[in-house]
């Protein structure tokens, strides 16, 4: 090699080159480019071998996966069913399509391509915008589902210039008794990122995967979930399916048998009616709920396919509140439905029900008088007609005698201010107060019209519609009944005995009077023949006598009514809780436990009176949700702000609402109150309000046609 | 061939063809149109027929080639170049009115892309040049700057097109000539030591942002698995998950599930490999290994310095598209869109590897005709 500054230095002489000294430059520096070729041509020989041999496995492993595509195909969710085995939440095959947000090249346009090819509401269309605008890439946003084979087809064929769109064969959630079974079972929805986050399953993000939302359907997620099937299929990069490989089948997830009667659910929450309102029912001998109808409330069907702008604006702007679970998170003042209880506890603190007190429409303690609801008096009272007439004299004036601490003390045995150990997303236990309890909370000393205000369940006492069902059932039996929501728990509370047995029989004579004899309710009398339902009456107030007087005005203001019933009176089998919001009185409460309970006992004739009364309000329950949404989305489709973006909030936001609703008596508890007239003393002939129409005969519950349904 | 023509069973014009090169040369063109078979999804089309007559027409082109007078080639040498950069100037004018970058003419049916041309032609004219430069002046500043422009100017057109992988095979192929031309070594040694020391700023200022992509994704593949990186992770794929015996003829799935981009052409290797394994990656080695061999035969054999500098120049040119080609799909060079000669599908390539062939073949012809004289100019 001639490197001239190092071996001549800066003086470099001249040297002659010659032709042959190129020749032979050219021959060694040939030789020096081949060998750096055959360099070359060694180091990618071993390259090869290297990748081929050494790297064989890892590469072969890489180009499996890479050809082999796992799509987890979503398990079937585990039924819902009744206490007979009639399904409350089912799956139906259907056609479905959803988006992944990631993989759209132009989301609005795919998106306006599939309004069309849909033909969607552009509400829901200007929804699924909103959505997929928000929703982190990976997280399926469902277009539509339920879909005809005509539409499914249609968009099959055109999905390669819609990339991103996944159309599918899939299972969907149906809740055939649609809103009756809305707060109790609740709804699905695909997993929020919060929900991934904390449990980064894959199933959460496959399309068309639902997980349980609220209700009973989020508590028995784990059970009812099953294990999601697998198909493994050779895909092209581009992602489409060349062939099927191995398909696993997917384990369908467990059934959960409710003590719910189904269609006894469906046939409370129509009844409520116009009104707002809850029906607890429980059976005494085992304390199964079978009934927990909460209204007006959501249709599950239609949140499951994800809640809508126009839909959600319409649920929050209503004062009825159908978002909130009444039976679990409705505190009212349980008024004089306590009377009852109230009895127990001076017959354990040892008053004799026999002895008397004079009611001339008012008791003077110290300096103040406290009036009956009966401002004439009901004159001499013994607690069995303190209980029919609803007599408030005579439990203010026991009251004074035997103080407050038995009194609250019975109230919690009889499950005011308990939490049941039940499977439910969560429940309000309400208040008894008592002495220690007022100086604790409010910092205050006892006052003798707090004894009277609660003797007649008012002031701080709150109580929710599960706890008066639970009141009633313990009562009527004696024994200390515990709900049960499951049939696979087992009955519980009945070796506890609260009450001897000729207490009871007291008590119970006494409420059977209530309706059957010369009380407050003789309108709720059974139009059946040899079972007599008792029970008692409540009318609870919310504010001042000075802002409204409880019957008419704005409807928030009016008087919660409140009935708590057992039924057979002497032998009972049923017992529970029918909760009014402002109902204007008990008036508004016992009719409904009459048809329920009517129902339960002879179910042709508890439809005939149904039916009669839902002529007169616009349809089913059901039919009058779905015509305020289109009369809503008529009106005022265009212009509602959108839904929170997490569906938690929107059941945070019920919740916290709940909560600031059920302090409202508090306004009005350190005042006395001055009992509201109970409705109709005098009673009714039974049978009159179910007005003998021709009325054609309602289903129980719309059951669909067995094709609709599949596992 | 000598003993084949011994025997006189063959027929002398056809016995004295170069067949240490041309059977290699067929094998590995049959080969690579059995790979775009199977890469057209086991079908002659759309890759397979056309690589077939393509290799025929530019087989022609290369036989005239072959055939060329010594005397008529010296004086058209200067001629063909000139032309080919009036041509790259003529691509550059088409570009500019038509608006956006483009690299080829056209004629009719057919594209021509004269950077591909420009590289045998580079090599002519730079074996034309040492061959006319006194052997004295070897060393001297005339040695380096008429050949520097002769570099240059069509590196300076290509790379405005821009095309960095062909204005590097230029370059390639003209340093070689330089080299071989005898010019002081430490030169190369300055040249190579500042090109180094240059890189990150031309890194920084004189690539364009994908250009640096792919330098980045060479240096770190793993940092963009589905984007740049992408390519080279799958030819990788294919080619480990072929093993050493492959996934058999139309078996592989990374070529045919769309996997390992542009099976057909830059990663043909890679489809190869993934069907025939290393089996088949060694015969292709070997084949190439047996054209470059008889290559530098042909430059070794030759009489004089012009035919020993073109010979050379032309082997260098082929080798530097398999070494770049090969060292892409191995992961061991960024990715570049330089063809695979006589496997990939493509004509450009193809064309320019049969006129390099065509003057291997040329210069071998004159050397059997005139043996080695010795020392002359």
């Amino acid at each position: 090699m001639k490197i001239p500054f190092l071996r001549d230095g800066p003086e470099r002489t001249p040297r002659m080159i010659n032709a042959s000294i190129l020749r032979g430059s050219f021959e060694r520096r040939g030789l020096l480019i081949g060998a750096v070729q055959g360099g070359v041509g060694v180091l990618l020989a071993l390259r090869l071998g290297y990748l081929a041999i050494a790297e064989n496995e890892k590469y072969r492993l890489e180009s499996e996966s890479n050809r082999v595509n796992l799509t987890l195909v979503p398990p079937r969710r585990g039924w819902i069913l009744d206490r007979n085995g009639a399904p409350l939440a089912s799956n139906r095959a259907d056609f479905r399509v959803d988006l992944i947000p990631e993989r759209l090249v132009d989301g609005d346009a795919t998106i306006d391509r599939l309004g069309q090819l849909l033909s969607l509401e552009p509400a829901r269309i200007a929804d699924i915008k909103d959505k997929v605008s928000t929703a982190r890439g990976f997280q399926p946003v469902e277009v539509a589902s339920g879909l005809g084979y005509e539409q499914f087809a249609a968009l099959s064929v055109r999905l390669p210039d819609l990339p991103g769109v996944v159309p599918q064969r899939g299972f969907s959630r149906f809740y055939p008794t649609a809103s009756s079974v809305g707060h109790l079972i609740g709804y699905v929805g695909p997993a929020s990122a919060e929900e991934y986050e904390k449990d980064p399953n894959p199933l959460l993000i496959t399309p068309g995967y639902k997980i349980g939302k609220d209700g009973l359907e989020k508590q028995f997620e784990k059970n009812l979930r099953g294990v999601p099937g697998a198909r493994r299929v050779e895909v092209t990069a581009g992602g489409r399916i060349v062939r099927d490989l191995e398909t696993r089948e997917d384990v369908q997830g467990q059934p959960i048998r409710l003590t719910i009667d189904g269609p006894l659910q469906d046939y409370a929450a129509r009844r409520i009616g116009l009104e707002s309102g809850s029906v607890v029912v429980m059976d005494c001998r085992s304390g199964d709920l079978l009934c927990m109808a909460s209204m007006p409330s959501f249709d599950p069907n239609s949140f499951s396919d994800g809640i809508g702008g126009v839909e959600y604006a319409m649920l929050r702007d209503d004062e009825r509140v159908p978002l909130r679970n009444k039976v679990l998170k409705g505190l009212y003042p349980p008024g004089s439905t306590v009377k009852p209880m109230v009895s127990m506890a001076f017959m354990q603190a040892g008053i004799d029900p026999n002895e008397t007190v004079f009611c001339g429409g008012g008791l003077q303690v110290g300096n103040r008088r406290f009036g009956c609801w009966n401002r004439r008096g009901h004159g001499s009272v013994d607690m069995a007609k303190g209980i029919y007439q609803s007599c408030d004299v005579y439990f203010y004036a026991m009251a004074q005698r035997v103080g407050m601490d038995p009194i609250a003390a019975m109230a919690r045995r009889c499950g005011m201010g308990q939490e049941f150990p039940l499977p439910v997303t969560s429940q309000f236990f309400g208040t008894v107060p008592d002495p220690a309890w007022k100086m604790k909370k409010w910092g205050r000393e006892w006052q003798a019209f707090d004894t009277v205000n609660a003797t007649i369940g008012q002031g701080y006492m709150l109580s929710s519609p599960l706890q008066l069902a639970v009141m009633a059932s313990r009562i009527a039996t004696g024994r200390h009944v515990m709900p049960r929501l499951t049939l696979d728990t087992k009955p519980k509370g009945f070796e506890t005995i609260d009450f001897p047995l000729e207490q009871v029989e007291y008590v119970r004579k006494a409420m059977s009077d209530v309706v059957n004899g010369p009380g407050t309710a003789g309108r709720a009398r059974l139009p059946i023949d040899g079972t007599l339902m008792a029970g008692k009456t409540g009318t609870a107030q919310v504010v001042s006598l000075s802002i409204s007087n409880g019957k008419s005005g704005p409807w928030k203001y009016r008087d919660h009514g409140l009935f708590i019933f057992f039924a057979p009176y002497d032998n009972p089998r049923y017992a529970g809780a029918v909760v009014i919001e402002h109902g204007g009185g008990s008036g508004s409460a016992y009719p409904i436990a009459r048809d329920v309970m009517t129902f339960l006992f002879d179910p042709a004739k508890g439809l005939e009176a149904l039916a009669a009364l839902e002529a007169g309000w616009g349809g089913t329950a059901q039919q009058r949700l779905e015509a305020r949404y289109a009369a809503y989305a008529a009106e005022r489709g265009a212009s509602v702000s959108r839904p929170p973006r997490r569906e938690e909030e929107i059941f945070d936001r019920v919740e916290a609402e709940a909560r600031r609703a059920a302090t409202q008596p508090e306004a009005i508890a350190d005042e006395v109150i001055a009992p509201r007239p109970e409705a109709n003393p005098s009673g009714t002939p039974p049978g009159a309000a179910a007005a003998p129409q021709a009325a054609a005969p309602a289903t129980p519950a719309p059951v669909p046609p067995a094709a609709e349904i599949s596992e | 061939m000598s003993t084949i023509a011994a025997r006189g069973i063959v027929p002398e014009p056809i016995a004295r063809q170069p067949w240490e090169m041309l059977i290699p040369l067929l094998l590995i063109t049959g080969f690579g149109g059995l790979v775009l078979y199977s890469a057209g999804g086991g079908s002659m089309q759309p890759f397979a027929m056309s690589h077939f007559i393509r290799f025929l027409v530019f087989s022609v082109m290369a036989a005239i080639i072959a055939s060329m007078p010594r005397d008529a080639v010296r004086v058209l040498t200067y001629p063909a170049y000139l032309t080919v950069l009036v041509m790259l100037l003529g691509v550059e004018i088409v570009g500019q009115v038509g608006g956006g970058s483009q690299r080829w003419l056209e004629a009719g049916p057919i594209r021509i892309q004269p950077s591909e041309i420009m590289k045998p032609a580079v090599v002519l004219a730079m074996a034309r040049f040492y061959e006319t430069l006194p052997s004295g002046m070897i060393g001297s500043w005339r040695s380096l700057v008429p050949s520097g422009m002769l570099i240059l100017l069509p590196i300076s057109l290509v790379l405005l097109q821009p095309d960095l992988g062909t204005s590097v095979a230029i370059a390639f192929g003209g340093v070689v000539v330089m080299f071989l031309a005898g010019l002081p070594l430490w030169w190369f040694l300055l040249a190579g030591g500042t090109g180094i020391a240059a890189m990150p700023l031309i890194y920084f200022f004189a690539l364009r942002p994908y250009q640096q992509a792919r330098v980045t994704t060479f240096l770190d593949p793993e940092n963009d698995p589905l984007g740049a990186g992408y390519h080279i992770a799958q030819s990788k794929i294919a080619i480990g998950s072929g093993g050493i015996f492959g996934k058999g003829f139309n078996n592989g799935t990374q070529s045919h599930l769309n996997y390992l981009p542009e099976p057909h052409t830059d990663f043909v290797f890679a489809s190869m490999a993934e069907e025939w394994g290393l089996v088949g990656g060694l015969f292709v080695l070997t084949m190439y290994a047996l054209i470059l061999r008889w290559g530098w035969k042909v430059a070794n054999e030759s009489q004089d310095r012009f035919c020993a500098l073109l010979a050379a120049g032309a082997t260098a040119t082929i080798f530097f598209y398999i070494a770049i080609n090969l060292l892409m799909v191995m992961g061991m060079a960024p990715a570049k869109g330089i063809p695979l000669p006589w496997m990939s599908h493509g004509g450009s390539s193809m064309m320019t590897n049969m006129i390099c062939i065509g003057l291997l073949m040329m210069v071998n012809r004159w050397n059997r005709m005139a043996p080695r004289r010795g020392l002359t100019v």
